[in-house]
């Protein structure tokens, strides 16, 4: 049954290599790396509400400790190699302690929910509070609602001289995207993530079945959390700043729209959710018309209403129902595509 | 004398004022067959949820194999290997057949091995021909067979089965009464039934619950033949 790597594997791994090598000519790199970011952020979220059925309504906290993170241990540093590691550890450890809580108390989904908000809006309101010059981490000052500028960006490990910026920077992002992919593909297909499937369907059976759902979920949301850590470091390297937004409910009700557009359940639908959603409104900031707010709101209520699945989902079924009957003629072929397909979504 | 596996001993379990399970004093032994009766609203299945761990009994102990897991989580009974269908079906709709049985069996073995065994009670439960459909698609009959399934892919010694033969057809249930007595073969089973047909085909000891306590325990027949258990439960039904 456990689906071993597969031709589809590579080929995908050879589209994702040519999308990132194609995709500069169309859009600028500047651009192209925030999207990227945004995709890995969405599919950090994917993981945990699409495969294990946690509705977290604050992925935008870790997004935000991650940046943070990075930032205040680069200042302390001076180099960006163990930022970068803490900017995924000191997340993730918050998410497993916070999850630890919220698991084990039984919570319903609703009050996970109100949970992780209010945890949110809590370290919003610290981290925008924290202008004073008592909020000092090491050599690094918190900033309050200004943010932490200044901070020493990605380098080449070992060498803190050789900054990874522009069309690099692009480049070392999307092959981390396309790398956290692949951890999430692998997850899913190992029998952690196959149970952790098993708890979205019916948690009550999984526990019958002599499986510890409080200790999973946690693992889970900690690995969702450890992700969004990871796209949050390196959203505090394209920004060059950190600011106390990143935190900001806006920003985590951004992320379940990007999830709900692309699809839950699959992979690539949060990617592709964040990277169109994410580009939209980067070209819809340039006019100021229509309010760019209301064209997300819009648009998020005609997906709910007309494509409640989401993109991903839509264009599968789609690509089965036009592709599938035609190669009925080809039964022998198609029957091993098609087991490989149910294996990517 | 063959061990007792299981015991519950003044298992009383209340919401708010009512009293679901009042003072139960039951034990099981290896290798028997049980079937609960009662009317509905007797705490039948109340009783099953404080001994998986689904419920935490308001007062009294629980004791599997002698040893106490009053309290427990479900997850830390069912380890011990101990199976249950409950009475509302818990599957996982959006899986197959076939990764439903693999999940059980996979707590206990390896994923190849979980594999072949997913096989093997596909095979054993004749499901083979719905392997590869997704749960929520199956029939009834079906579905509670899936359950079972489950059950079996575990290897349970102690199996509790909340109405396993509810809504289904007359194949189904002479399917189903194979497939308990198999069971029987390697585990003690409880059963919850309202069929007395299906009792009568399966079972030798009875206990009635009634209002939450234990009215009578004893031979079928005899239990069948009692005035007061007519009165209270197959008056209606019988
Ligand atoms: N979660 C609950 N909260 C409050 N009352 C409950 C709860 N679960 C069961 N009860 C009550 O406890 C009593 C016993 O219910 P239970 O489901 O155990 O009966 P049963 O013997 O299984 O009945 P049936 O044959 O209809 O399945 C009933 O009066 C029921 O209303
Ligand atoms: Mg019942």
């Amino acid at each position: 049954m456990s689906r071993s790597w597969g031709r589809q594997d590579a080929a995908t791994i050879v589209a994702a290599l040519v999308l990132i090598w194609l995709m500069p000519l169309l859009i600028s790199t500047y651009t192209l790396t925030v999207l990227v970011i945004y995709g890995m952020l969405a599919l950090s979220l994917g993981l945990i509400w699409g495969f294990g059925g946690i509705l977290c309504f604050g992925q935008a906290a870790f997004f935000g400790l991650g940046a943070y993170t990075y930032a205040i241990a680069a200042i302390n540093v001076g180099e960006s190699t163990l930022p970068m590691i803490l900017a995924v550890i000191v997340p993730a450890l918050f998410a497993a302690l916070l999850g630890a809580m919220m698991f084990c108390g039984r919570l319903t989904d609703v009050y996970l929910g109100v949970i992780t908000l209010v945890v949110t809006l809590i370290l919003f309101k610290f981290v925008n509070s924290s202008a004073g010059p008592q909020y000092v981490i090491g050599e690094a000052r918190l900033g309050g609602f200004n943010g932490i500028p200044g901070f020493h960006t990605l380098n080449i490990p070992g060498q803190p001289d050789e900054y990874i910026w522009g069309d690099a920077l692009y480049y070392v992002c999307a092959v981390a995207l396309l790398a956290v992919y692949f951890l999430v593909t692998w997850l899913l297909r190992s029998s952690f993530g196959r149970i952790a499937i098993g708890i979205r369907e019916n948690e009550t059976r999984v526990s019958l079945m002599g499986y510890d759902v409080r200790a999973r979920k946690t693992i889970l949301f900690a690995i969702g959390a450890a992700i969004a850590g990871l796209a949050g470091a390196l959203f505090a390297n394209w920004g060059e700043i950190v600011t106390p937004g990143l935190f900001s409910l806006g920003q985590s009700a951004e992320i379940i729209i990007w999830c709900i557009v692309g699809g839950l359940g699959t992979r690539l639908g949060p990617i592709i959710g964040a990277a169109g959603l994410a580009y939209l409104k980067f070209l819809l900031g340039q006019q100021s018309l229509i309010d760019n707010t209301l064209i997300m709101g819009i648009i998020l209520v005609l997906f709910v209403l007309f494509l409640p699945k989401g993109i991903v989902p839509a264009v599968a079924s789609l690509w089965k129902a036009s592709f599938g009957r035609r190669s009925g003629r080809k039964p022998a072929g198609r029957r091993h595509m098609r087991r490989v397909d149910s294996a990517n979504g | 004398m063959a061990e007792t596996v299981l015991e519950t001993t003044g298992l009383t379990m209340r919401f708010g004022g009512v009293v679901a399970t009042d003072n139960v004093n039951f034990s099981l032994k290896a290798g028997e067959l049980r079937c609960l009766i009662g009317p509905n609203g007797a705490g039948k299945s109340t009783f099953f949820k404080c001994i998986i761990g689904l419920l935490t009994p308001s007062e009294g102990q629980v004791f599997m194999r002698n040893q106490e897991t009053t309290g427990w989580h479900p997850h830390e009974v069912a380890s011990l290997g101990v199976g249950i269908k409950t009475q509302v079906p818990n599957v996982m709709d959006g899986l197959t057949v076939v990764e439903n049985i693999w999940m059980a069996a996979r707590r206990f073995m390896p994923s190849k091995e979980a594999s072949d065994k997913a096989q093997d009670v596909i095979e054993r439960l004749a499901l083979g021909s719905i392997a590869k459909a997704e749960l929520g698609r199956l029939a009834h009959g079906e579905r509670q067979r899936v359950e079972l399934g489950l059950v079996v892919a575990a290897d349970p010694w102690l199996v509790l089965l909340d109405e396993p033969a509810a809504g289904m057809t007359a194949g189904d249930v002479d399917r189903m009464s194979a497939i308990i007595d198999e069971m029987t073969r390697t585990a003690a089973v409880v059963i919850v039934e309202h069929d007395m047909q299906f009792i009568r085909s399966i079972a030798t000891t009875v206990t009635v619950f009634h209002q939450g306590a234990i009215l009578m325990e004893d031979h079928v027949d005899k239990v069948m033949a009692d005035p007061i258990v007519r009165n209270v439960y197959l008056g209606k039904k019988a």
